[in-house]
């Protein structure tokens, strides 16, 4: 049995009120209940107030470069398949610095599950447009707004054939545990988009604003496996925005077709170089 | 003949210039012979005029000749660039229906390779053995070893290939003797040396995989991309899992990942590629994962000259990222040597969990190497210190200070520990701090692990005379023209050595000062425009060079045009 407990409990360096402790508490729910063992989780995150979530669990952690999540992850993943990788940051790591780590990651379908912090703001760094931030936003480094259009990263993923595409609200903790926790299971790359207001740099975005929007797609009569219904309804956005999982489709792993993990995970592989005696003979 | 047969064969790319030579190598190296072969080509798939420069020798052979034996034309381009290059009594092969306005002489020997081809074989395709014929005929080979070299070179097409193939060479071949047959023979050896022939990228990645490394990431660049090729050529029989990244930060990162997670990895590139890599390089130096990074020089800066070479990377490669900490960068200077860095490069990045750099070229990577077979009796694999702790995981503590700066690594997945790595300072667990004391003792811990680089750092190698007068000084791939330039620039009367630097850093100096103080001369001699080695010698210990060669030109030294420069007063 795995507790919320065992994944510890540490002081953040979060503000009050931010919806990253939300997540926090989602992740750590969604981990006891599929029953992941610490030491069995392995979490990498890139930089920013997102990317610190790593340092407020007790598991292995890998706290790595702005946007360089996903290709550490990738990297581990293979070397060892049996650990759970879980790629976690904002939306300016993974969507901006990171993004075309993830278009990719999507291709390959790996089995990480990829959580983005979207508040469509840079917390951090105090305040500029992210890519998800509306054109009108008005920052430091977008006067008068950005004048682009906001990213759609759940758009972007079923146009990949991303196999499990969600969204969550980190003002309902019930399903965004569940959505982790599906997100998880399903083998192959998971892409789990978190809204959450940042109370201290987006004052457009908040905590009402999204609740005021958001409907859970469980409680409808979607259709998760319909790509087109699903890049269509990724794209709803303003007035409702819709919760819960939008697509999945299944697709062989990048890990199933390397022959070199099909028995053993890479890190369990026994070496000797004179495994390649025959090899030297074949040059001569 | 000279004791050494040197070869050209140029054409337009994608004529088959690359199968002619390696056919040609295969059956020089098959005699019993060393062989060396330059790639000399354009970044392009079609037309334009590449080379390729070849010498065969009963002696190692880490360099081509200046003065031909014998140029192969498959086009015009060939006998208007390189017959000149053509020692007297040396042949310049060349078909007149290809050139048919094409130079008369004593050395030209038209031979319709195609015609001869059609008419013998019943396909002009072979019309590339039958040049190989009359190439061979020339050099004095038995035709029963050049038969039975086809024999087994296209075995594998069928019994019609091998029997046109075998057909063409004769045709080729019988001509040529009948023409040429009052011409000085090449004495082949009559003992058959055993070798193994291949090109740099596969020793290095052979090296790579014998020491272990079982992950490699990395994004196509030349002329690096054979090092990525050869890890997926073998990833079922070897056991090795190769990605192809989206970029180069991509590719970096990946590797960080699998070695943190316990695989020896390694990325490859060129210095474009590295330079994308150079943040991905210091995350590698804080979290104190081991990490093998090839970077294979070409001109830059920028695009460059993609396919030639050049060692204008030293330095970037010495100082490449924001920040201090301890590396290692390796300069071997032929594919066997590059062969052995690797496991060299794989124990240090273990031993001191630092980031190590093997930095090669082109001349390296794509050349075609003969050299003795390797033995895998010197590969040895030192994983470095490894957490045998038991008790509560989190207790473990990944950045332990300790007195050499090395902590045991243990990997995610280890019951008896948690390992957290952080590319923020960290405290002894791992854990991100901004505490002043803490980020004092980690600096002062991966500082600490420069002295045992040091201690181990790989000591320049002296070739010839201890008595010299003049000691010339070079680094990675050079070596290969500077050992014959230097034995002809000692026919010459010169008391001179050379002195081959193959780990450029750490390089504290003492060896290479001591080798320079004993010198009434010293010279420097570099593929860049700037001295970049003179340059790092002088910081390391005071000594400047009395004169600088350097050759910037895309195109590497040849002994002999090294041996003129070495022969001039001034500089």
């Amino acid at each position: 049995m795995v507790s919320r407990e065992d994944y510890g409990s540490f002081e953040t360096a979060w503000c009050p009120g931010c919806g990253n402790f939300a997540l926090l508490e989602s992740l750590k729910t969604a981990l006891a209940e599929a029953g992941i063992e610490p030491g069995k989780l392995l979490m990498v995150s890139g930089i920013g107030q997102a990317a610190k979530i790593p340092q407020y669990l007790r598991c292995n952690m890998f706290n790595g470069l702005h946007g360089r999540a996903l290709p550490v992850a990738t990297g581990a993943k293979l070397a060892n398949h049996e650990l759970t990788v879980i790629a976690e940051s904002g939306d300016g790591c993974m969507y901006s610095e990171g993004g075309n780590h993830l278009s990719h990651a999507i291709r390959r379908n790996i089995d990480i599950t990829c959580i983005v912090h979207d508040n469509q703001v840079y917390g951090l760094t105090k305040g500029q447009a992210s890519p998800t931030s509306e054109p009108e936003f008005d920052s430091g480094t977008s006067p008068g707004g950005s004048h682009m259009e906001a990213h759609h990263p759940l758009a972007l993923a079923i146009a990949l054939d991303c196999g499990f595409v969600a969204r969550g609200f980190a003002g309902d903790m019930e399903q965004l545990s569940q959505l982790i926790r599906d997100g998880i299971k399903h083998p192959g790359f998971a892409l789990i988009d978190v809204l959450q207001p940042c109370v201290s740099f987006n004052g457009i975005n908040t905590f009402k604003w999204y609740k005021d929007r958001v409907y859970k797609l469980e409680e409808t009569d979607y259709d998760s496996g319909n790509r087109s219904i699903a890049f269509e309804k990724s794209l709803e956005w303003g007035g409702k925005i819709p919760t819960g999982v939008l697509y999945r489709a299944s697709r062989n792993t990048f890990e199933s077709s390397e022959p070199a993990i099909a028995k053993i995970p890479l890190v369990k592989r026994e070496w000797n170089p004179q495994n390649l005696r025959s090899i030297v003979d074949k040059m001569k | 003949m000279s004791p050494h047969l040197s070869i050209k064969i140029g054409g337009e790319a994608g004529q088959g210039i690359q199968s002619v030579s390696r056919l040609l190598a295969d059956m020089l190296q098959d005699v019993g012979l060393h062989v060396f072969a330059y790639q000399n080509k354009e970044s392009r798939i079609r037309g334009g005029h590449n080379f390729v420069h070849m010498a065969a020798a009963v002696e190692p052979a880490f360099s081509a000749r200046r003065d031909l034996d014998i140029l192969i034309c498959l086009d015009a381009a060939s006998v208007s660039l390189h017959s000149d290059e053509v020692r007297e009594n040396g042949l310049v092969l060349f078909d007149p229906d290809l050139v048919p306005e094409g130079p008369e002489g004593s050395k030209y020997f038209k031979l319709k390779f195609a015609a001869i081809a059609k008419e013998k074989a019943g396909s002009k395709v072979m019309a590339n053995t039958v040049a190989i014929g009359a190439a061979l005929a020339y050099a004095g080979m038995d035709f029963e070893i050049l038969s039975a070299q086809l024999g087994r070179f296209f075995g594998s097409k069928g019994e019609d290939v091998v029997k046109g193939n075998i057909a063409a060479a004769r045709a080729g071949y019988e001509l040529a003797a009948e023409y040429l047959s009052h011409r000085a023979k090449f004495s082949f050896p009559e003992k058959k040396q055993e070798t193994v022939m291949l090109s740099g990228a596969h020793a290095i990645a052979f090296g790579a995989i014998a020491s272990g490394c079982s992950f490699l990431s990395a994004y196509p660049m030349s002329p690096a991309t054979g090092i990525m090729e050869y890890f997926f050529a073998h990833r079922e029989d070897l056991g090795l899992v190769a990605v192809q990244a989206e970029d180069e930060i991509a590719a970096i990162n990946m590797a960080i990942g699998a070695s943190y997670a316990g695989v020896r990895a390694m990325t490859s590139t060129s210095g474009g590629g590295f330079s994308l890599m150079v943040e991905g390089l210091g995350l590698a130096a804080i979290t104190e994962t081991p990490l093998v990074i090839v970077e294979a020089q070409r001109p830059g800066p920028a695009t460059g000259l993609p396919t030639r070479t050049e060692q204008a990377d030293l330095l970037f490669a010495i100082h490449a990222s924001q920040g201090e900490f301890p590396r290692a960068v390796l300069t071997p200077g032929t594919a066997g040597q590059a062969f052995a860095a690797m496991s060299r490069a794989f124990n240090l990045a273990e031993k001191y969990q630092v980031p190590v750099i093997v930095l090669v070229d082109q001349y390296i990577t794509d050349s075609i190497w003969t050299q003795e077979p390797f033995n895998l009796d010197d590969v040895t694999i030192d994983r470095g210190s490894l957490y045998a702790g038991s008790g509560d995981a989190a207790e473990y503590k990944r950045y332990a200070l300790a007195a050499d700066g090395i902590s045991p690594r243990a990997f995610p997945g280890n019951p008896n520990a948690l390992v957290y790595a952080d590319s923020d300072e960290h405290d002894e667990s791992g854990r991100i701090t901004e505490s002043a004391e803490v980020r004092i003792s980690q600096v002062g811990k991966r500082e600490r692990k420069f002295e045992g680089l040091v201690s181990e750092a790989a000591q320049p190698v002296l070739y010839g005379p201890e008595d010299y007068e003049e000691l010339v000084v070079c680094w990675g791939s050079v070596l290969g023209a500077a050992l014959p330039a230097l034995d002809i620039y000692r026919a010459g009367g010169a008391k001179a050595a050379l002195l081959h630097i193959e780990q450029a850093w750490p390089l504290t100096g003492s060896a290479v000062a001591d080798a320079m103080k004993k010198a009434g001369r010293t010279s420097c001699v570099e593929l860049n425009s700037i001295g970049q080695m003179a340059r790092l010698i002088r910081a390391q210990t005071g000594l400047e060079f009395d004169r600088v060669i350097l050759k910037y030109d895309g195109r590497p030294f040849l002994p002999e045009e090294l041996a003129e420069e070495l022969g001039k007063e001034a500089h």
